[in-house]
């Protein structure tokens, strides 16, 4: 069943009638050149952008009709660079609460840190101070304080070692498998597009040109995914 | 003093112009730009205000207020290069601070309806809430620059623009406020401050002129609190749209 649908979705000149969508529960990745449009897409699942022309559905129902709010909450994003606001990583870990006046239990706090694989010591400690593995999952750590439905992933893992990505990947697999939340992830690497997804988006210049099962990126017979797969593009 | 005396005085114009004639700096031209606006700006200015206060009309104590709060939102306009509508933001601003001040001048008793008064206060009191508006603007599109992506994040965990620009925001406020609270400190001590100054050079009683200066420090802190939060509290939804989406700051092409 899909989570999430476009329907013709135009934005200015990035992105050219998608339409395409999501299945519930699953990890799919977005995949696709350079200025392909990816990031652009995630935004609009968030509410972050609107289509100039198309609908998005979120459960069947059109998201410019809904509280663009509530459907914030429900679709947690984590951003490349992990932003961070100055403070402890609780601060940053309270901060979802904090933008509507309420506090995060630190019990709370500290289970979602070894949900993320880190340790409750981190609790107090500066931001600044972290890593960029750490970085990274205190950021998606921060994505879990509301609760989700769905889990957007813009490159999270671009500047990671590659232990620090694969130990990312599983901590994933295993939110997903867990809790059931559905998973769009924008990846630059294919080989990791094929380790971690279920579907797979492909997107170039704007369009999506397949999506679906994520066998269908070795399997096509389209010439530009083909070249792409093979390096070319 | 004189005109001979203030052309004796160009002594001060060609230090400078020595200076930087004989380090390369390339400053002579403004230099001389600078001291020809000077002289024609400021001489203009003495013989509208003469004009003024002899002939005590309210009319022309308004027209007054009115050309400076004009200059002083041409000046600060190109700074909010970059927030749609800043000119109506700044005008309102001006306007508000100025009706806000002088009311509550007039209104108190604090000083009398005479163009002698209202018109030099009037005009520090516009004059410092613009050098603030400057400031704040300043501060405040280098904020919004450099936290974009926390602004974005807030968004995306479905905080309002208000509380998604609530740090920048205020940052922008303390920083532009800083330099008036500090200066106050010293007030005094490293300085004697320019109206003052001005007064005790003119022949006043220093004890007057020091009561005046407090009215001015006061009225400056005033200004400088209402500037930066008005501009700001007025500008920052500029940077949004109405489906609380960040559109950040949009120079025009």
């Amino acid at each position: 069943m899909s989570i999430i649908e476009f329907k013709d979705v135009s934005h200015q000149d990035i992105l050219q009638h998608v339409s395409g969508s999501f299945r519930e529960g699953r990890i799919t990745t977005f995949v696709g050149p350079s200025g392909a449009g990816k990031t652009t897409c995630l935004k609009h699942i968030n509410g972050l952008l609107s289509p100039d022309t198309g609908t998005i559905l979120f459960k069947g129902e059109d998201i410019a009709e809904m509280d663009i709010l509530e459907l914030r909450k429900k679709i947690g994003m984590a951003f490349q660079s992990a932003p961070m606001i100055q403070g402890t990583v609780y601060d940053n870990l309270n901060l979802p609460k904090a933008i509507f006046d309420e506090t995060l239990d630190r019990d709370r706090a500290a289970e979602l840190l070894h949900r993320v694989d880190l340790s409750e010591a981190l609790l107090d400690q500066p931001v600044k101070s972290l890593s960029g593995g750490e970085r990274s999952r205190v950021a998606i750590a921060r994505t879990l304080v509301n609760k989700p439905d769905v889990l957007l992933l813009d490159e999270i893992t671009a500047s990671l070692d590659y232990r620090t990505v694969k130990e990312i990947e599983r901590l994933i697999r295993k939110l997903q498998q867990s809790y059931g939340v559905t998973v769009i992830w924008i990846t630059h690497d294919l080989d990791q597009a094929r380790r971690v997804s279920d579907d797979m988006w492909f997107l170039k210049d704007g369009e999506l040109l397949a999506f679906g099962d994520a066998s269908f990126i070795d399997e096509t017979d389209n010439p530009v995914i083909q070249r792409f797969v093979r390096g070319e593009d | 003093m004189s005109y001979i005396e203030l052309a004796t005085a160009l002594i001060f114009v060609v230090i400078p112009l020595a200076l930087t004639l004989v380090l390369r700096l390339g400053l002579e031209r403004d230099i001389i730009i600078a001291t020809v606006r000077s002289i024609i700006q400021l001489l203009i200015i003495g013989y509208i205000l003469t004009f003024v206060f002899e002939s005590d009309s309210p009319i022309f104590m308004l027209l007054m207020i009115l050309l400076m709060i004009v200059a002083a939102t041409q000046n600060i306009r190109r700074k909010g290069d970059g927030i749609p509508g800043i000119m109506w933001i700044i005008v309102l601003t001006l306007v508000t601070i100025e009706a806000l001040t002088m009311g509550l001048m007039l209104g108190l008793g604090i000083i009398p309806f005479e163009p002698e008064k209202v018109i030099p206060i009037s005009g520090m009191v516009i004059g410092n809430s613009m050098v603030l508006s400057l400031l704040f603007l300043n501060k405040f599109k280098d904020e919004v620059e450099r936290s974009d992506d926390v602004i974005e994040l807030i968004l995306s965990l479905g905080g309002t623009p208000k509380v998604a620009i609530d740090r920048s925001l205020k940052n922008a406020i303390r920083t532009s406020m800083i330099p008036t609270v500090e200066a106050q400190k010293t007030m005094g001590l490293v300085q004697l401050p320019g109206m003052m100054s001005g007064l005790i050079i003119g022949g006043a009683d220093p004890m007057e002129a020091v009561l005046y200066q407090l009215l001015i420090l006061f009225l400056i802190l005033t200004t400088a609190s209402i500037s930066a939060t008005l501009v700001g509290y007025l500008a920052y939804p500029r940077l949004f749209n109405e489906k609380m989406q960040y559109i950040g700051l949009t120079y025009r092409k």
